[in-house]
This record gives C-alpha cells, structure tokens and sequence, in this order.
C-alpha cells in the first residue's frame, strides 16, 4: 500500500504508539496515509479506537513476523 | 462537534501511582480531548521538575510482583525501597514504557493543563520554584469549574 509517512513505533507500550501517531499527524495534509510498524499488541485495538475517535481512516491492518503495520489516512 | 473533556485528580505520588493520570491524561489529548489535571497533597510530587526521586515500596503493596517471596520484614530494611524502584524502572524501560518525565512532556505538549492544589501546597510548604514552570495554583473552586462539565472524570 502506498504510504506518504513512515511511524516506526517499534519497542514502544502503551500509550506511546498512540501518543506519537497523533503527533506524526499532526503535520500531515488530509488524505495522506500514515505507515505505523508498532511491536506493542495492544495497539491492535487502540489503533482502531483512535481512529474511531478522532475521525483518521484505519485503512488496514496486518501482522507480520509478530510486527503490527498501520496505514492510518489522516481526516 | 464539541470537544469532550477529562479531568483527573492526582493525589498519588509513587512511582506506580504516578503513571496513570499521565497514561490516560497524554492519550485523552491525543484523541482530542480537553485535558485537566489537579495535583493534590502526594500527587503535586509529580510536578517536580526532577522526578528521579518518586519511588515505589514493596511495604504495605502485597499486589506487588516480585522476582521472590519477601517478607515484611525484609522488605523494611534500609534500601530496599531503592532497590524495588531500581529494578520496577529497569522493567518499564526494558519493556518500551515511557519515562515519567516523557510522559509529562507529553502532556504538556498536547497542551494538557496542570492544577496544583494551593492549599496542599501551603501544607506542605513546598517550594513552587521546584516545579515545572507550566503549572497554574487553584483550589477545589477552580477544578469544579471545569470538572463540571466534564465527560470523563477520574479521581486518581
């Protein structure tokens, strides 16, 4: 998936990867796609929570060789 | 839409204490919502510029895990207070949860206000000159005034 920014949130807990997703945002334009690679496996669901929250699009997510990537579209 | 608000009341000011109104006070901000939080009696700890000195005891804490069985007894010697600190922030670091003092930052940031209680202050005699400049004085009045109207309110 196409992507404009790159969140690495790996060796992160809680509630930094969400913390700093909404920062990575912060400066983005709406419609641009933010890639997050987070190790924590709570932030399957707060992930989904923030988006619920604050209007951001979770376009997808995958687990990969016990790794959590995000693409997150920014509202 | 309006923005929700949460305002919490920190009065706790041991290491283990100390982290869930900063958890839920920098996450309620990143997801918009309008933060306050009033420091009273242990919780103004936590307003320290430093904050290497708020600590966790094993005495009086039985929930506590430890690595072995300790008694009472042991557990009141001289230094291990220090220890069990010791080893609880070896634990957050090794499992990649933020410092204190980053989750402060964090706040702050994300531009969360910071009361701390007048009264507990006088008390105590505390030297404001030891705190973080971004901190405003009030009293029970004045958190009300935005607890009031509040969607989520937590008293920590």
């Amino acid at each position: 998936m196409n992507f404009d920014k790159e969140f690495n949130a790996r060796g992160l807990s809680c509630p930094l990867p969400i913390v700093k997703t909404k920062k990575a945002l912060v400066d983005m334009t709406s419609g641009q796609v933010l890639k997050v690679i987070s190790t924590d496996t709570g932030s399957v669901k707060d992930m989904a929570a923030f988006a619920d929250q604050t209007g951001n699009t979770l376009l997808s997510t995958v687990e990969e060789n016990g790794e959590f990537i995000f693409y997150m579209k920014k509202k | 839409m309006t923005t929700k608000k949460m305002a919490i009341i920190a009065t706790k000011g041991t290491l283990d204490m100390a982290y869930p109104p900063f958890i839920l006070a920098s996450t309620a901000a990143a997801l918009g919502y309008d933060v306050q939080v009033f420091f009273t009696f242990y919780g103004l700890q936590l307003l320290r510029k430093d904050l290497s000195n708020v600590m966790i005891s094993p005495l009086a804490n039985p929930a506590m895990p430890m690595p072995i069985p300790m008694p009472v007894m042991v557990q009141m010697l001289p230094g291990m207070e220090s220890m069990a600190t010791m080893m609880m922030k070896q634990k957050l670091k090794k499992h990649g949860v933020a410092s204190l003092t980053e989750l402060r930052d964090l706040c702050l940031e994300a531009d969360v206000k910071f009361i701390a209680c007048q009264m507990t202050v006088d008390l105590f005699e505390f030297d404001k000159s030891e705190f973080i400049d971004n901190v405003e004085y009030g009293g029970a009045a004045t958190f009300m005034g935005f607890a009031g109207d509040t969607d989520i309110c937590l008293f920590v």
